[in-house]
């Protein structure tokens, strides 16, 4: 058995160990300060290794598992548990099987007097010939600029920059009908108190800032009053409303932004009761038609939408 | 091996003597250096995990009909790009797995520059010769925030269209040129032309990764250049000379180790801790809002400024000037990045003081920046803070529009109140330890 072993190691050794005599290096001092071994660590290393990629296994095996509940749990713990295991590998080299040092390094001179003064000279000296530097500098910082907003002017594609009049822009006119979710007409005496409801128009785009409305009915004054469902302050969906289910401490009812809490007032033609909004919540002036639903009776009170430089408040 | 390789190298690339001194590179040793690492590791798996994400992401907001295992939704209109992204959460694969841990690491990437920030500014790490490092480092901070803000914003699920309904609110609202602008951006009035979501996505994949990491290239660069600043910890740690662990062997595990580890807790948040659940949110429709919707937390500072602010839009006549969410949503972050960008040359001007300095400040050492410091992180944590105030009332019932008036005066008075208090610990502190240090027997 042994003689087996010795022949093993021998025909290793010679296989790959022929190659070439090493050359003998001089003897350099050492320039990583030694350690002693440390046999335990290197065995916690190994494990971990082991661990790490038995948890990488794993993630693969999870990932071929076509039945697996949970897969992205499972997906993410192996994976987790691996880059873990390495990790922690690491520190116990780090901590046990690499030599302390601490070494001392100057800092970077702080600056280099003597270059810098060839480097003025070189920009000085370069523009000798110039007899007229100023305005050469002048007319080239000219042509760079003009040639800089030429490449930029194409940015004016991205989008109809001066054409403000489609800010303002909504489907709302006099006899369009208010439909719901479905796209149903909304009966008048559908429209029950205590209760909030989105309209869209008939047959228009619903992604617009100026098509939906938020319809509720007022016990006083009595009746029904339709907004716009944007906010005024930062354009998202009006989609609260504040109901007094308490009357003796509750508030008036409101309607409420959820991003912002801008609250406005339905009794009070949209009036800002709270929060940042600057200016109210236009109103839809709304009709009762023939069938007994609602439709638009003419144009909103205000500008839609958040506020811009140059738009009217009222 | 190793010689053949070092040669092979050398030979081809000269790089040797360079490779040697970058080897025994001294890096000063203290855990709060490794903060600004852990976000070099964040943008790494970032960059690793969106790029698997691209080849799943579709960027049209062209209308389709949601067909897929999430039954809630099935049938639904939706949007291209929200259907791949159910698509990919749901039947992708480890899809959700990456998607979720993009997530996180964002969340964790933006912590960490933010902590990283904070030690840098406490302990004068800032001053020269390292004050452009620190700048370049503001200017990653913030296109971090337009990066994770597009990022969510591309998903097109309610909370990203809320939250993009009030950033173009916010582009409208600048005085004068905001309506022009917000049209260029969105190539239309809200919610924008079919060219708005290409645009997002061609800058959040390609144009402010590429941004990052330049900035964070050069960074790096003069931060190696000038040598890290080191603590006065012994005799030997002075202003002409660094001490620590060098590269290689010393640095490398622990450095190497950190990157494993952070991607450790990211990958297992991602696959064991939900986040930004978008089929729960449904959908954006312009006509749709949620109540509760919170942002990732690092915009929650905007949100607070834009809630804080009392109901009014500057006005001459009956034509708008200066619409309110100006000053939440443009004033205040810019307000914010002046003070950080002009500290260190506003310090060096009131303190007279000129010179490099490689070793830094306990933040006990300078109370006069502490305390300003203090008192500046206050203002704007509290605002911050008021940005939940929704969520505050609904789980400690206390209420929002009380919180608001609170907020407002908090926001006023309390950062004059950390600044006092502040710098007479500061003071207090050295004293106590000058007092300990010459009392007999010590």
């Amino acid at each position: 058995m042994t003689r087996v072993k010795d022949f093993l190691i021998a025909a290793v050794v010679l296989a790959f160990g022929r190659r070439r005599p090493s050359r003998a290096r001089p003897a350099a001092p050492r320039v990583v300060s030694a350690g002693t071994p440390d046999r335990r660590a290197e065995n916690v290393v190994l494990g971990l290794f082991a661990a790490a990629a038995l948890c990488a296994a794993a993630f693969i095996a999870f990932y071929a598992l076509d039945r697996l509940g949970s897969q992205t749990q499972w997906l993410g713990l192996a994976r987790g548990l691996s880059f873990a295991l390495l990790a922690v590998a690491c520190m116990v080299i780090a901590r046990r099987l690499v030599v302390a040092e601490e070494n001392a390094h100057p800092y970077p001179e702080p600056e280099h007097p003597d270059e810098q003064q060839t480097i003025e000279q070189i920009v000085e000296e370069s523009g000798s010939r110039f007899t007229r530097r100023k305005l050469i500098v002048l007319a080239g910082s000219g042509a760079v600029g003009t040639l800089g907003l030429a490449a930029l002017t194409p940015a004016a594609s991205l989008g109809p920059a001066l054409d403000t009049e489609q800010l303002d822009r909504t489907p709302w006119r006099r006899g369009r009908r208010l439909v719901d979710d479905a796209g149903q007409p909304i009966a008048a005496a559908d429209i029950e108190e205590e209760s909030f409801y989105t309209a869209y128009p008939e047959g228009a785009s619903r992604e617009l800032l100026g098509s939906p409305l938020v319809v509720v009915r007022l016990p006083k004054p009595r009746g029904i009053v339709a907004f716009s469902k944007i906010c005024t302050h930062a354009g998202c969906a009006v989609s609260l409303y504040r109901k007094p289910t308490f009357a003796q401490t509750e508030p008036r009812p409101a309607l409420v932004c959820p991003c912002h809490y801008s609250t406005f007032d339905p009794a009070d033609g949209g009036k800002v009761l709270f929060g940042p909004a600057g200016r109210p919540l236009p109103q839809l002036p709304l009709f009762v038609d023939g069938d007994g639903n609602l439709r638009a009776a003419g144009g909103f009170t205000g500008r839609i939408g958040p506020s811009w430089s140059g738009v009217r408040q009222r | 091996m190793i010689r053949g390789l070092v040669r092979f190298v050398d030979q081809r690339s000269g790089g040797a003597p360079f490779v040697r001194k970058a080897l025994r590179y001294v890096f000063p040793d203290h855990w709060s250096f490794l903060l600004g690492e852990v976000a070099l590791y964040c943008f790494m798996l970032l960059v690793a995990t969106g790029v698997y994400l691209t080849l799943f992401f579709d960027d049209s907001r062209s209308a389709t009909t949601y067909h897929g295992p999430y039954e809630p939704l099935d049938g639904a209109t939706v949007s291209r790009a929200y259907a791949s992204v159910l698509h990919l959460s749901f039947q992708v694969k480890a899809g959700l797995l990456m998607r979720q841990t993009h997530h996180w690491a964002a969340n964790l990437f933006i912590a960490a520059i933010v902590l990283h920030m904070l030690r840098v500014f406490f302990t004068g790490a800032f001053r020269k010769p390292r004050d452009l490092i620190y700048l370049l480092g503001l200017g990653m901070l913030f296109s971090a925030f337009l990066e994770g803000y597009l990022g969510y914003s591309l998903v097109d699920d309610l909370l990203s269209g809320m939250g993009l309904a009030i950033g173009y609110s916010v582009a409208m609202s600048i005085p004068v040129v905001g309506a022009y602008l917000a049209m260029l951006i969105w190539g239309g009035p809200f919610p924008g032309s079919a060219d708005f979501w290409p645009r997002m996505y061609i800058a959040h994949v390609l144009i402010l990764p590429l941004v990052i990491a330049t900035l964070l290239a050069l960074h790096l660069t003069l931060v190696a250049a000038r040598h890290h600043t080191q603590f006065r910890e012994s005799p030997r740690t002075t202003e002409r000379q660094v001490v620590g662990v060098p590269t290689f062997p010393g640095q490398a595990p622990r450095s190497i180790g950190l990157m494993l580890a952070v991607f450790a807790v990211l990958f297992l948040l991602g696959g064991l801790v939900q986040i930004n659940p978008v089929w729960l949110w449904g959908p954006y429709h312009v006509g749709d809002a949620t109540n509760g919707a919170q942002p990732d937390w690092y915009l929650g500072w905007l949100i607070g400024g834009l809630r804080l602010m009392p109901g009014f839009d500057v006005t001459i006549g009956h034509y708008t000037l200066i619409p309110n969410p100006f000053w939440g949503g443009v004033a205040f972050p810019l307000a914010v990045l002046l003070v950080l960008a002009l500290w260190p040359w506003a310090e060096r001007k009131v303190a007279g003081d000129d010179a490099f300095h490689n070793l830094l400040e306990r933040p006990r050492d300078n109370p006069w920046r502490t305390a300003l410091g203090a008192a500046f992180v206050t203002w704007v944590f509290l605002i911050f803070v008021s940005g939940s105030g929704d969520r505050i009332d609904v789980w400690l019932g206390i209420d929002y529009v009380a919180q608001v008036w609170v907020y407002r005066i908090a926001a006023l008075v309390l950062p004059v109140a950390v600044f006092f208090v502040t710098r007479r610990v500061c003071r207090e502190l050295v004293a106590w330890e000058v007092l300990r240090r010459d009392m007999p027997g010590s």
